[in-house]
């Protein structure tokens, strides 16, 4: 009796029902106001584009994100998978049901209210049948400290989604043969992942984890500086070389292939070097809340 | 200067496009990607009619988002062409004109553009909201249990694109990748 009474005054009861609503919310609104840090590359990079093709294209992007938030279209017609990341505290106790459920229920309502498209087939290397309501929602959890759940939601379009890649280099290929391989990853891609784009890099880990911190790196604002002074060295170095590839502003022809570069890394095991490059398009979507 | 061109396209004005060019349509164009793409195919090899006359038409690659109550259409930026490669060249021999998308296309896709005397052109990728203003009106013409891959019809008015390849082997991603690309010292 005494513990249970204990407990309820350190665990937090958080109905899955606020999860739903957070989720549906922060999809419709991902996929309609595009983020002040990317707005604020365009404007920039207008006055640092050489290519005047390359320019016409960033106005456009411009007018393209002004256009979505004042009359509520979506910015662009792929409105992606919704990617789902949820930072529980250990002191929440979620009620009302499963929470995977309520999260797949955000996406449902997020995606049918918000008239967003629904992108989602089932057997993937057969029938690929529309599961109607853009589900399941592509879900990462992670138990933090605290007591409150922390909701992202990153809608992830296809076009840059298919252009990433991940390598299980040999360690022997070092520094270099890393960078080699994501500069090669993003010249591969060329015009076709809607540049300019976001590099998100997973090093070291085990293969899933590379790919993870790929993707759980296009979370970072754009233009901000990795704490960790070597990889900020490093992002900036690959930076450099992705925008030499001259692809520009939607392919084009151009300086701006590259909004930013970020990396995660994790210590690798003895016999591995895993690179993972997750491509994320101009429309580099995602909005959060903490419940 | 952006060039005013209607729909259908003539072999006349194909002609006179080159990559770079930059035009605004107006006219009637259809929309496909994947799906559509891979049954317009299955008819084309089994002898048999498309639900829609290509001859001298041009397909948008564009799946869009759901319209709002008294909205011709939602959001409607390119898809990426590329997935189109394997199906492209079998439409253009049956006289399909040009396509809209973005991205690179393939050799077969070039060398049929060559041979069918075509164009591919691109819209600017991730401006959907943007180009959902240049389309006048959209009904759906084929395959409706495809959802947003059904096939459309749509009106458009000074829609804007740019040329990539024409049909004497330009190629603006090449070319304009090239003028700008530094190799060396990085």
């Amino acid at each position: 009796m005494q513990r249970g009474e204990a407990r309820r005054d350190v665990v937090r009861e958080l109905d899955v029902a606020q999860v739903t609503e957070a989720v549906a919310k922060l999809a419709i609104d991902a996929c309609t106001y595009l983020g002040d840090d990317v707005m604020a590359f365009f404007e920039k990079a207008i006055d640092r584009e050489e290519s005047e093709t390359g320019r016409d294209v960033l106005v456009q992007l411009l007018e393209n994100a002004n256009l979505a938030r004042d009359e509520n279209i979506p910015l662009c017609q792929d409105t992606g998978l919704a990617v789902v990341f949820l930072e529980v505290g250990q002191d929440v106790h979620l009620v009302g049901g499963s929470l995977e459920d309520a999260v797949n229920e955000g996406v449902r309502k997020g995606y049918t209210d918000g008239y967003l498209r629904k992108s989602a087939v089932a057997d993937p290397i057969g029938a690929r049948k529309n599961t109607g309501d853009n589900t399941p929602a592509m879900l990462h959890v992670r138990i933090v400290p605290g007591d409150t759940v922390k909701v992202i939601v990153a809608p992830k379009g296809g076009g840059a989604e298919n252009m990433s890649a991940i390598g299980m280099l040999k360690p022997a290929q070092g520094r270099q043969g890393a960078i080699d391989f994501i500069v090669d990853t993003v010249s591969k891609a060329g015009p076709n992942p809607c540049p300019p784009i976001l590099v998100g890099v997973g090093l070291g880990g085990t293969f899933e984890k590379a790919a993870y911190m790929a993707k759980h790196s296009l979370m970072r604002e754009v233009g901000s500086t990795n704490p960790e002074p070597r990889l900020a060295e490093l992002e900036d170095e690959i930076e450099r070389r992705c925008n030499d590839l001259g692809f520009g502003p939607a392919g084009l022809g151009g300086r701006v292939s590259v909004m930013d570069v970020f990396i995660e890394e994790l210590p690798a095991h003895i016999a591995s070097m895993p690179v993972a490059v997750n491509i994320q398009c101009h429309s580099a979507r995602h909005k959060e809340v903490v419940l | 200067m952006d060039r005013r061109i209607t729909t259908p396209l003539t072999d006349e004005v194909v002609a006179t496009l080159r990559a770079g060019d930059r035009l605004l349509i107006s006219g009637i164009i259809y929309t496909g990607r994947d799906a559509a793409h891979k049954r317009l195919v299955e008819l084309v090899d089994k002898g048999e009619p498309l639900p829609v006359d290509l001859k001298g038409q041009i397909i948008y690659f564009v799946g869009p988002t759901p319209p709002k109550p008294g909205e011709a259409i939602g959001s409607a930026g390119p898809t990426t062409s590329g997935r189109m490669d394997a199906y492209s060249p079998k439409l253009l021999a049956l006289g399909l004109k040009g396509m809209i998308g973005k991205g690179s296309r393939n050799d077969a896709v070039k060398e049929a553009l060559k041979r069918d005397k075509a164009v591919y052109l691109a819209s600017t990728g991730g401006a959907g909201a943007l180009l959902s203003k240049k389309i006048v009106s959209a009904k759906v013409v084929a395959y409706e249990d495809l959802g947003p891959e059904a096939i459309r019809e749509l009106e458009v008015k000074e829609f804007p694109v740019v040329v990539i390849n024409d049909m004497y082997g330009g190629d603006l991603y090449v070319e304009g990748r090239k003028k700008y690309e530094r190799k060396g010292d990085s």
